[in-house]
């Protein structure tokens, strides 16, 4: 039981895995980049060549002003907290387990860790520019979570009532959420909620290359910077697979449905990419407009039209 | 509550060149702004002394790689105000000619680099992309896809061959038509229009305050074009009008700078009919010396007007050059575009204004970083730089 827990969390589904898996995603992402704009791309194991550098190859500064334990904690959080709830929901999306009830909430609170990590981090790292880049963070996240909360709460009400995810799965059997008008509407906010917590234009306020030096992760270098992408490349395959399991009718891993699994997960990373490739940035005060109101809006009428069996 | 320093510099993803702005911020807001220069002083002004006047071309030619015909063309003007030369009217047309180019290739990689500055990196790479025919038009003519060394005093270099403008023609209908698309792309785009409408406003009072140039100054309304208002090459000869906007904010000063590539276009379209009605090979007069005198000369860079002043006493060396470049003037407003706005916002405002530090650093001065107070400034850094040579050579006499 304990040995499987373990395997669970370190190699199948977990951190082996969805690293790999998330890696060959952000390959994905950096070769549609280059194709739109012209340019050749990278091979495609740049992400892991870029990964091994900066862990085994570059130094690790620590910043002088900041504290020291914190800021090397964050990262590891922040990994950990990605892996589990890659693990959850991985465990039940391919029938290893059928997990337990309520997994769908304890999802919600780990896919937030790692942004609360790295607001932690950055605000150990006692730079200015960080700390600019952590309130920015903050602000994003007030935004865009009570948007995220209601998507999973339509959609525990399209499933009747139930927060179990494996019976989320169950109740998109025959046709997947995304088949109603409400699904859709759903689906839409449910890209932008992912663009914010990627981090992807028009929402990478936080790191802001050209405003405030990538903010957030300004201080960081070598090994803690390259777990801060770890992080990213299992929030890359995570977070597309989460919405793929709600809204899409979950994924399969039997014969023909592999395919179309993996189908489902590059087109939502697809559209994540096209989004990023043809939009500016927001300022921070224009980004919770657009959560607040107008994301807001669009779950609310996806809630109501739900309730009309829409 | 203290107010943070956010650094933009000396070294920023922001900027190619180092130069540092230290925005007092509270919160997202800025409240105040001190410009610090000289990371970049090069002495251009000084070394001009110790040339003869065909060697400054290739060192004023070198203050800035992407205007690098603009300051060529006011020595030039300059130069030949002292020598009271009539340039041929074929060397005023390929003169044009390489300044609008110029203007084009400028702009385009303007347009790229505000994208990139919004987070937009698509703009940015497609831009620098449409941008590559022009430079290889450079190519074509001058021989150089950058620094085209094709000004002289009394004329230009290499002449424009009859059988080229066909190829020159055809590579314009091709950068007019992806102008379009990027013209499309960015005035219609409303997430555009979210961050740059209403951002860095700068009032016609402002730019008239601060004496601002060139797009910086037309999008507020301030129709001030040097290629207007004391025509030299053949701007006087061919039709085109200037471009201005009203609002005077970030979107204005893009729409100016893309509206003005259509003009360039125009201006170098019939600078080719003229050429092409002048028999080829006339493209300079010969000037045998430069008497005393002293001369000023614009030319209309692409970042706003550029000014030389030269005084000569006969022999071939200038005793005293002058440079004035635009973003001497444009970076200085910065500090009424940004202050009470958000760091998101100061940041396209500086860069709207297209600043050009390699062109605009002069003199720097030590402050103490405690009290503000000015420890050396011009004279004294002179002084103690000449006091430190005198040691060296007496150390290396001693050596000997």
């Amino acid at each position: 039981m304990i040995f499987s827990t373990i395997i669970y969390f370190l190699i199948f589904p977990g951190l082996l895995f969805a690293s790999i898996a998330g890696g060959f995603l952000s390959w994905f992402d950096r070769k549609v980049t280059a194709m739109v704009q012209f340019r050749k791309g990278p091979p495609v194991l740049q992400p892991f060549y870029d990964f091994l550098k900066l862990l085994l190859v570059k130094e690790t500064i620590l910043p002088a002003k900041g504290s020291p334990v914190v800021f090397m904690l964050m990262p590891i959080l922040a990994l950990v907290g990605a892996t589990l709830a890659c693990v959850f929901i991985l465990l039940p999306a391919l029938n290893i387990t059928s997990g337990f009830n309520g997994d769908i909430l304890v999802i919600f609170y780990l896919l937030n860790i790692p942004a609360l990590a790295f607001i932690l981090g950055a605000l150990a790292s006692g730079n200015p520019l960080a700390s600019i880049g952590a309130s920015r963070e903050l602000k994003l996240i007030i935004s865009y979570e009570l948007t995220f909360l209601l998507i999973l709460a339509a959609v525990i009400f399209k499933a009747g009532m139930r927060i179990n995810l494996q019976e989320i799965i169950m109740a998109q059997a025959d046709t997947s959420f995304i088949g109603s008008i409400s699904g859709i509407l759903l689906f839409i906010a449910a890209i932008f909620c992912l663009q914010a917590k990627l981090g992807y234009v028009p929402f990478d306020i936080a790191e802001a290359e050209t405003e405030i030096n990538h903010g957030s992760f300004i201080e960081y270098s070598g090994s803690a910077y390259a777990l801060v992408i770890l992080t990213k490349y299992i929030l890359l395959f995570t977070l597309p697979v989460f919405i793929g399991t709600l809204l899409l009718g979950g994924l399969s891993f039997t014969g023909i449905n592999i395919v179309y699994s993996l189908l489902k997960i590059l087109a939502i990373v697809l559209l994540l990419i096209l989004i990023r490739n043809t939009n500016p940035r927001l300022k921070i005060h224009q980004a919770m407009r657009f959560f607040f109101v107008w994301m807001n809006l669009l779950v609310i009428i996806a809630i109501t039209l739900s309730i009309f069996g829409r | 509550m203290t107010k943070t320093i956010i650094p933009i510099g000396p070294y920023h993803p922001l900027q190619e060149e180092p130069e540092l702005f230290k925005l007092y911020c509270k919160g997202e807001i800025v409240k105040d702004v001190q410009w610090v220069t000289g990371y970049n002083h090069r002495g251009i002004e000084k070394l001009s002394e110790s040339k003869t006047f065909e060697q400054v071309f290739f060192l004023v030619e070198r203050i800035c790689g992407i205007c690098s015909t603009s300051h060529p063309f006011a020595f030039a003007n300059c130069m030949e105000e002292i020598a009271r030369v009539e340039i041929p009217d074929r060397a005023k047309y390929i003169r044009s000619i390489i300044g609008e180019l110029e203007r084009i290739h400028s702009h385009l990689l303007w347009v790229g680099l505000a994208g990139h500055f919004l987070g937009y990196n698509n703009v940015f790479m497609w831009a620098w992309k449409y941008r590559e025919p022009v430079l290889e038009l450079f190519e074509m003519i001058t021989g150089n896809r950058n620094s085209y060394a094709m000004f002289k005093i009394g004329g230009v270099r290499r002449d424009i061959e009859n059988h080229k403008i066909p190829t020159i023609r055809k590579v314009l209908d091709t950068v007019k038509e992806k102008t379009d698309l990027l013209t499309g792309a960015v005035m219609d785009d409303p997430v555009i229009h979210a961050r740059t409408k209403g951002v860095g406003i700068l009032t016609k009072e402002d730019i008239i305050a601060y004496g601002a140039l060139g797009p910086t100054a037309r999008a507020s309304g301030v129709a001030i074009d040097v290629r207007k208002d004391d025509p030299y090459a053949a701007y006087a000869s061919v039709h085109w009008k200037v471009i201005t906007a009203q609002e005077g904010d970030v979107f204005a000063k893009a729409e100016v700078r893309l509206l003005e590539m259509y003009e360039s276009i125009s201006i170098i379209s019939q600078c080719l009919d003229g050429l092409q009605q002048i028999k080829e090979g006339q493209v300079d007069v010969k000037v045998k010396e430069i008497p005393e005198g002293i001369g000023t000369g614009h030319a209309e860079a692409p970042r706003g007007e550029v000014f030389h002043f030269v005084k000569t006493d006969g022999s071939n060396y200038p005793v005293r050059h002058k440079i004035r470049a635009p973003s001497y003037m444009n970076i200085a407003t910065f500090k009424k575009a940004c202050v009470g706005q958000t760091i998101s916002d100061a940041t396209i405002a500086l860069a709207a204004v297209d600043p050009c530090y390699c062109c605009t650093e002069r003199m720097a001065y030590a402050y103490d970083y405690a009290s503000r107070e000015k420890i050396l400034d011009g004279n004294e850094l002179v002084k103690m730089g000449q006091r430190k040579t005198e040691k060296l050579r007496r150390q290396i006499k001693r050596n000997r």
